[in-house]
C-alpha cells in the first residue's frame, strides 16, 4: 500500500471529520465489544469482525443519497451501523434474540433491513455480487437514480459470477458500484497466493467498466473517489469499480489464529494507516477539536456499545413458534 | 444415380411439417450446401440446404403442402445426364419397417421386490487385530497420507489445504509431506476448481478435492453431477472419473441457514455418484481409501462435530471398507434403528436409553448411502419387525423416506408397524440456540419414535 499522502482536507468540514470519527468509532468499539461477547459465549458461530477496514464504508455512506442500497458478506457488522441501523438490534441478532434484527434467525452473517436498504449479510462468498447487479437492475428498470453499492473481499474477486456479473451490469448499464475490499488476505491465502492479477479493479477494463484503486485506510480519500464512482453510475454511465486497500486487524473469524502473517505486519498497519488515528490527527492537528472533545465522543460511543450489549442479553431468544415462520413470505 | 431429397427434421420434437417455398425448379442445377427449399416446423422457418450436387429431377411434394412427415421424399436430385423418369422415386417407397422387435422392460428400480435378503455379515478386519484410538480427523488426514504414499497420481486440492494445513486441519502435514505439486491450495472459484479436478481425473489423475463445507459444494454443483457422475455413461464407459469429493456437511454450530445443510440425500439421488457418510474413525479412514481407490467419483460426507471425536481404529498398515455394506453396531430384538454419519450418535444414544426401559434395539450405520446395503437393513426388520431412520437431513426426500419405501416395498408382511423417519425439521437452520436445537434431530425424538413403533 502506497504511504498515506496527507489527503486532501480542504474540502472537508470540522462536522464532517467529527462525523467520520464518530461513526468509525462506533463500528470500532461495537466490534470490539462483538469479540467480548464471543469470548463469553453469548455469541456463537462464525463472527467476522470489520475492525481495521472502518474508513471503507464510513466514507462510502458519506455518498450516499435516501434510496441507496446497500449489499455485503458475512463481514457485515459495519456496514449495518454505517448505513443507520440500529446498534441494539445489531447487537441482539449476534447473540440471537428477539429484538436482533432477524429475530435471532439470522445471526451474525445474515441481517438485513429493508428500511435502510440493507440487503445482507451473505454466507457465500461471491453471492452478493450478482445480487447487487440485481438491486441495481430494479432501480434501473423503474427509472430513478438511485445506487447499489455491491461490497466484496479481495477472494470473492476470484469468483466466478463476479465476472458474469461484471459482463451484465456494464452490458446494461446498470448503477452498481462494486466495492472491492482488499484487506489483502482471504481467510489465510493472501492476494499473491491466490492470483496473478493482482490489481482487482483492472479487471472490470476487460468488460468495459471503469475504476480505481483507492487507500481505504483514509476516509477521506474512500470518500472522494465514492463520489466521483456515485456520480458516475447515477448519471447512467453503468457500473464503476472501487477497489479499497485496507486491512482486517483481527483474525478472519473468531477461531482464525492468522499465522499466516506476521504480527510486525498487523503492528505496522496499526502505526502507520489506522484510519481512526488518522481522522483525530487532523481534527486535533489541525485544532478542529480537543482532546476533551473526542473524549466525550468517546464517551458517547461507549455508552452506545454498552446499551446495545445490555439490550442483547436481556433480549429474550425467539419464541419456540418462530421456528416454523417466515419460511414463506 | 438418382438421390432422393427426404423432408428434413429440424427440431428435436419436429414430425412434420409444411414445405412452405421450392427455391429451385425442376431441371435446376444445385450445388451442396444451395438453399433449396423453406420449410415450416411448429416452431419456426427454416431454409433448407441441399447435401449433394446434381440436378433436380422431380420435385415430388408441391410448395404449400402442410402435415408433409419427415422423412417423405419430396425431390428428386439426378446426375448429369440420366433421366428423372429413372429415379427411385417413381416406384412408391416400401411400407413402414417392420415392426421392432417389442422393447425390453426396463430393470426395476430396486432389485425384485422378492429377491432373497442375503446380509454380508462379514467382519471388517480379522479378529485380533491390534485397535488404536485415533480422531476421526486423524483418520482421514492418514487414510489420504497412506494413499498418496500408495499412489503418485493421487493428489489434493481445495481452499486453505496447504499452507493453512486445511480450514479443519484435516491435511495437516501433508502439504510438507507431499509438496505444493500434490497438495494444491486453489483461489476461492469452486465451480471452477471442481471442473478442473474433473478433467484433470480424465486426464489420468486420482484428485481429492476438499470443499471447505458441502455448502460451498452447492457453487460446483453442476460439474459435480453434469461432468463427473454422467460422463462414464455419455462416453459409454470410456470416460470414468476417479475422483473423491469430500468435506464437512451437515450441521456445525450455530452457523445458521447457509452454513448448515446436510447433502446426504442430494447426492445420494445422483446415479454415476457413490455416496459415503461415515460415522467412526474406522469406518472414515477404510471407506477414504476405499474412495480415493474406486474409478468412479465419489461424495466423501464428513461432519465437523465428529473430527474431533475418538475411536478405535484397526492398527493394520492397510485396510478398507468396502461400499455398500452396513455395520451393525449392536444387535436388538425389538425394533431397527437405521442411521448413518452423525445421526449415529442419537441412534446409538437413544439404543442405551431405550434398553433402560427394556426396549432391546437394534442399531445399524449404512455408512455408504450409494449404494446402500438393503439386505442388513431388510434382514433386520424381518427380525425385529418394526423400524425407525435417523438423520440430521431434511425430512422431505430423505434418506429415511427411500428406506421405508424399500421395506414396504421389500418387507410388508414383516412390519408390526409402520416406520417412523426421524430427520431434521422442515425449516432453514435458524441462528438462535434455543431454535436451532428444536431444528435438529434429538436422541429423545429416537427413543419416543422406537417406543411409538413398539407401541409402549
Ligand atoms: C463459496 C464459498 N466458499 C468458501 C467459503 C468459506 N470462506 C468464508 S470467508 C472466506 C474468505 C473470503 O475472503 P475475502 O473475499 O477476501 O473476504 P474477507 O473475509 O477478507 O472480508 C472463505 C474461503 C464460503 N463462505 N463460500
Ligand atoms: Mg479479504
Amino acid at each position: 500500500m502506497a504511504a498515506r499522502k496527507t489527503s486532501d482536507k480542504s474540502n472537508v468540514s470540522k462536522d464532517e471529520l467529527l462525523k467520520f470519527y464518530r461513526e468509525m468509532l462506533l463500528i470500532r468499539r461495537f466490534e470490539e465489544k462483538a469479540g467480548q461477547l464471543y469470548g463469553m459465549g453469548l455469541i456463537g458461530g462464525f463472527c467476522h469482525l470489520y475492525i481495521g477496514q472502518e474508513a471503507v464504508v464510513v466514507g462510502l455512506e458519506a455518498c450516499t443519497k435516501d434510496g441507496d442500497k446497500r449489499i455485503t458478506s458475512y463481514r457485515d457488522h459495519g456496514h449495518m451501523l454505517a448505513c443507520g441501523m440500529d446498534a441494539k438490534g445489531v447487537m441482539a441478532e449476534l447473540t440471537g434474540r428477539i429484538g436482533g434484527y432477524s429475530k435471532g434467525k439470522g445471526g451474525s452473517m445474515h441481517m438485513f433491513s429493508k428500511q435502510r436498504h440493507f440487503y445482507g449479510g451473505h454466507g457465500i462468498v461471491g453471492a452478493q455480487v450478482p445480487l447487487g447487479a440485481g438491486l441495481a437492475l430494479s432501480d434501473k428498470y423503474k427509472g430513478n437514480d438511485n445506487v447499489t453499492f455491491a461490497y466484496f473481499g479481495d477472494g470473492a474477486a476470484n469468483q466466478g459470477q463476479v465476472y458474469e456479473t461484471y459482463n451484465m451490469a456494464e452490458l446494461w448499464s446498470l448503477p452498481v458500484v462494486f466495492v472491492i475490499e482488499n484487506n489483502q488476505y482471504a481467510m489465510g491465502t493472501s492476494l499473491k497466493r491466490s492470483t496473478k492479477s493482482t490489481t482487482l479493479f483492472g479487471r472490470g477494463l476487460a468488460y468495459g467498466i471503469s475504476g480505481e484503486q483507492v487507500d481505504g485506510m483514509d476516509v477521506l480519500a474512500v470518500k472522494a473517489a465514492g463520489q466521483k464512482a456515485v456520480a458516475h453510475c447515477r448519471a447512467g454511465n453503468g457500473p464503476y469499480i472501487l477497489e479499497m486497500m485496507t486491512y482486517r486487524y483481527r483474525g478472519h473469524s473468531m477461531s482464525d489464529p492468522a499465522k499466516y502473517r506476521t504480527r510486525e505486519e498487523v503492528q505496522k498497519m496499526k502505526d502507520e494507516k489506522d484510519a481512526i488515528e488518522h481522522v483525530r490527527d487532523l481534527l486535533i492537528g489541525g485544532g478542529l477539536a480537543s482532546e476533551d472533545d473526542l473524549k466525550s465522543i468517546d464517551r458517547d460511543i461507549k455508552a452506545i456499545v454498552n446499551d446495545s450489549a445490555e439490550f442483547a442479553k436481556e433480549s429474550p431468544e425467539p419464541d419456540v413458534s418462530e421456528l416454523w415462520t417466515d419460511i414463506y413470505a | 444415380m438418382a438421390t432422393e431429397i427426404l423432408m428434413p427434421a429440424l427440431s428435436p420434437t419436429m414430425e412434420e411439417g409444411t414445405l412452405a417455398k421450392w427455391l429451385v425448379k425442376e431441371g435446376d442445377k444445385v450445388k451442396s450446401g444451395q438453399i433449396i427449399a423453406e420449410i415450416e416446423t411448429d416452431k419456426a422457418t427454416m431454409e433448407f440446404e441441399a447435401v449433394d450436387e446434381g440436378t433436380v429431377g422431380r420435385i415430388l411434394v408441391a410448395e404449400g403442402t402442410a402435415g408433409v412427415k419427415v422423412n417423405t421424399p419430396i425431390a428428386v436430385l439426378v446426375e448429369e445426364g440420366e433421366s428423372p423418369a429413372a429415379s427411385p422415386a417413381a416406384a412408391p417407397a416400401p411400407a413402414a419397417a417392420p415392426p421392432a422387435a417389442p422393447v425390453a422392460a426396463p430393470p426395476p428400480v430396486q432389485a425384485a421386490p422378492m429377491r432373497a435378503v442375503a446380509p454380508d455379515t462379514s467382519p471388517d478386519w480379522p479378529a485380533g487385530t491390534p485397535m488404536k484410538t485415533m480422531t476421526v480427523r486423524e483418520a482421514l488426514r492418514e487414510a489420504m497420507a497412506e494413499e498418496m504414499r500408495a499412489n503418485p497420481n493421487v493428489m489434493l486440492m481445495g481452499e486453505e489445504v496447504g499452507e493453512y494445513q486445511g480450514a479443519y486441519k484435516i491435511s495437516q502435514g501433508l502439504l510438507d509431506e507431499f509438496g505444493p505439486r500434490r497438495v494444491v491450495d486453489t483461489p476461492i472459484t469452486e465451480i471452477g476448481f471442481t471442473g478442473i479436478a474433473v478433467g484433470a481425473a480424465w486426464g489420468g489423475l486420482n484428485p481429492i478435492v476438499e470443499f471447505m463445507t458441502f455448502n460451498f459444494a452447492m457453487q460446483a454443483i453442476d460439474h459435480i453431477i453434469n461432468s463427473a457422475a454422467k460422463t462414464n455413461y455419455m462416453s459409454g464407459g470410456q470416460l470414468g472419473c476417479p475422483i473423491v469429493f469430500r468435506g464437512a456437511n451437515g450441521a456445525a454450530a450455530r452457523v445458521a441457514a447457509q452454513h448448515s445443510q446436510d447433502f446426504a440425500a442430494w447426492y445420494a439421488a445422483i446415479p454415476g455418484l457413490k455416496v459415503v457418510m461415515p460415522y467412526s474413525a474406522a469406518d472414515a479412514k477404510g471407506l477414504l481409501k476405499q474412495a480415493i481407490r474406486d474409478p468412479n467419483p465419489v461424495i466423501f460426507l464428513e461432519n465437523e462435530i465428529l473430527y474431533g471425536r475418538s475411536f478405535e481404529v484397526p492398527d493394520l498398515p492397510d485396510f478398507t471398507i468396502p461400499f455398500g455394506k452396513a455395520r451393525v453396531w449392536r444387535e436388538g430384538t425389538d425394533a431397527t434403528i437405521v442411521s448413518f454419519g452423525i445421526g449415529m450418535g442419537y441412534a446409538l444414544e437413544a439404543a442405551d436409553k431405550l434398553a433402560h426401559e427394556g426396549i432391546s434395539a437394534e442399531v445399524i450405520d449404512l455408512r455408504t448411502l450409494r449404494p446402500i446395503d438393503y439386505d442388513t437393513v431388510l434382514a433386520s426388520v424381518m427380525k425385529t419387525n418394526r423400524c425407525v431412520t435417523v438423520e440430521e437431513g431434511f425430512p422431505v426426500g430423505s434418506i429415511g423416506n427411500h428406506l421405508s419405501a424399500t421395506i414396504m416395498e421389500r418387507a410388508f408382511d414383516h412390519l408390526d408397524a409402520p416406520v417412523i423417519n426421524c430427520a431434521g425439521k422442515d425449516v432453514p437452520m435458524p441462528y438462535a440456540a434455543n431454535l436451532e436445537k428444536l431444528a435438529l434431530v434429538t436422541t429423545a425424538d429416537v427413543v419416543a419414535a422406537v417406543k411409538s413403533v413398539c407401541y409402549r
